[in-house]
This record gives structure tokens, C-alpha cells and sequence, in this order.
């Protein structure tokens, strides 16, 4: 029985506009394996260049965030799902502003 | 690329910034087609300082999805505010950016909303880009 993994809104036209995905494998980390083998475009939105999951990515099994549970060790029994949630924040200067601009350092923040 | 928000878009960002001065807001972008005609304020849960930094929870994020069902309407992206600070995505929004999302990015200087813009991230992930925002005059508004 395979499992589903759950698409947020910004990686769907990734995965060809599909809310949920069928994939399969033992452990929390072969589904998400086989979902970027399906769609290699979703690679570089959930891992890095060295191959870990990125810091915005979040990932459940079922309600469980699998940070409390064995991470991408987690094993996976027929049926379970797995949600990938992103992490939505930011933030204003932290002295590295993009597009970097000459007069950065002038218009820095402080702490007030 | 282009966004448009209405007046009402516009004007729930703005308070919402002055209201959260001096901590960052933030909230979700509804709409279709490059069109956002309705905004969800979220609470700020970050750890690391809400004058800088904002984060929404994974239960706040998962109810913007669903509320985008129910709206019958498209999750366009996120607005959040920059207190005492330019309009212009820092490194950290560049490290957390989603592709495809618009970012709304308010200034708000001395409690007041200034400047407002807009950004998206490039498809390789280094770098945002401008997009174009402008905000639509009422229907019954006579030019």
C-alpha cells in the first residue's frame, strides 16, 4: 500500500499542480526520496546543496512533527501520510541585506 | 512579474504593521491570478525577537491553507513588516523564501507604514526579485 505525502501550495507546480503525491519506502526519508526522484524539481526547495533537509522545511507524520520522532529514520507502516509544512518566516536587516546596496551600513537596524 | 492588492489589502497591511510597531506582523495573501483581495493576520511566534524577526507557526501555516479553501481562493504569499527598517528582503527572508510566493514587505518608521514592496524568489534560490505592486482603485472610484 503506498504512502501519500501532503504538498504545500508553493510546490505544487512542482509536482504538476497535484495536492498529494503516492510514494513508497520504509522510513520517512525513502518517501521523501521518491517523491524528489518523481519530481526533481522539488529538490532544491527541500534539501540543501549537501543534502539535508533545509531549516524552513517541516515534515509530519501524520500529526507528528518527525523532529520528536527519528527524523528521516522514521520508520513507516502502509497508510501513514506525511505532511510537508514550511516554515514561514523572516525578517528585517541582520547587516546582510540582498541586493546588497552601498549604503547599507548606514540604514542598519538597532535594537531601539 | 506583477501584484495587485486592492485598497482594503493595502490599508489591513498598514494598520496591521502600525498596530504591531515596534515588532514585525505578518500574514497570509489571498487572491487569483496576481490579484490579492483579502489578507489573514497571523500571530508572530518567533523565539529570536519580534523586532526583527517574525515566524508562523506549523498549525497558523496549515490554517492558511485550509482558509484558502474555504475562500475559494489561491494562497498568494505572505506579508510581514520591517519596524525602523527599508522595505528590502534581509538574507534571513532570503534563507526561508518560498518559490512561486509573493513576499510584501511594509516598512513601518515611528509607527507609521511607509513604503510597501514586494518580492519574489528567483528560481535558483539566490536572490529575490522586485515585483511590481500596485494597488487597485475602488470599483466606484471616479477618475
Amino acid at each position: 500500500m503506498p504512502n501519500t505525502i501532503h504538498i504545500p501550495t508553493p510546490l505544487r507546480p512542482f509536482t504538476d499542480k497535484q495536492e498529494s503525491v503516492q510514494v513508497s519506502g520504509g522510513t520517512v526519508g525513502e518517501l521523501l526520496a521518491d517523491l524528489t526522484k518523481k519530481y526533481d524539481g522539488l529538490r532544491k526547495h527541500l534539501y540543501t546543496d549537501e543534502g539535508k533537509l533545509r531549516n524552513f522545511v517541516n515534515v509530519y507524520l501524520n500529526d507528528e512533527d518527525i523532529r520528536y520522532l527519528q527524523r528521516e529514520a522514521t520508520p513507516v507502516k502502509p497508510g501513514d501520510s506525511l505532511s510537508i509544512v514550511p516554515s514561514v518566516a523572516g525578517g528585517a536587516n541582520d547587516g546582510r541585506d540582498v541586493p546588497p546596496k552601498p549604503q547599507a551600513k548606514a540604514d542598519r537596524w538597532r535594537l531601539a | 512579474m506583477a501584484l495587485t492588492i486592492s485598497l482594503a489589502v493595502d490599508t489591513a497591511i498598514r494598520a496591521h504593521g502600525a498596530e504591531t510597531y515596534p515588532n514585525e506582523c505578518c500574514g497570509a495573501l489571498y487572491g487569483a491570478n496576481g490579484v490579492v483581495s483579502d489578507t489573514f493576520a497571523l500571530p508572530n511566534v518567533t523565539e529570536e525577537g519580534p523586532r526583527r524577526r517574525f515566524r508562523i507557526s506549523d498549525k497558523d501555516y496549515m490554517k492558511t491553507e485550509r482558509r484558502a479553501s474555504e475562500l475559494g481562493a489561491e494562497l498568494l504569499g505572505f506579508y510581514h513588516s520591517h519596524p525602523d527598517h527599508p522595505a528590502r528582503p534581509s538574507q534571513y527572508d532570503l534563507d526561508h523564501a518560498l518559490p512561486t510566493f509573493s513576499y510584501i514587505i511594509v516598512s513601518v518608521r515611528g509607527g507609521s507604514a511607509e513604503d510597501m514592496t514586494s518580492w519574489r524568489l528567483r528560481d535558483d534560490r539566490s536572490a529575490f526579485d522586485p515585483e511590481d505592486l500596485a494597488v487597485a482603485a475602488p470599483e466606484n472610484s471616479h477618475a
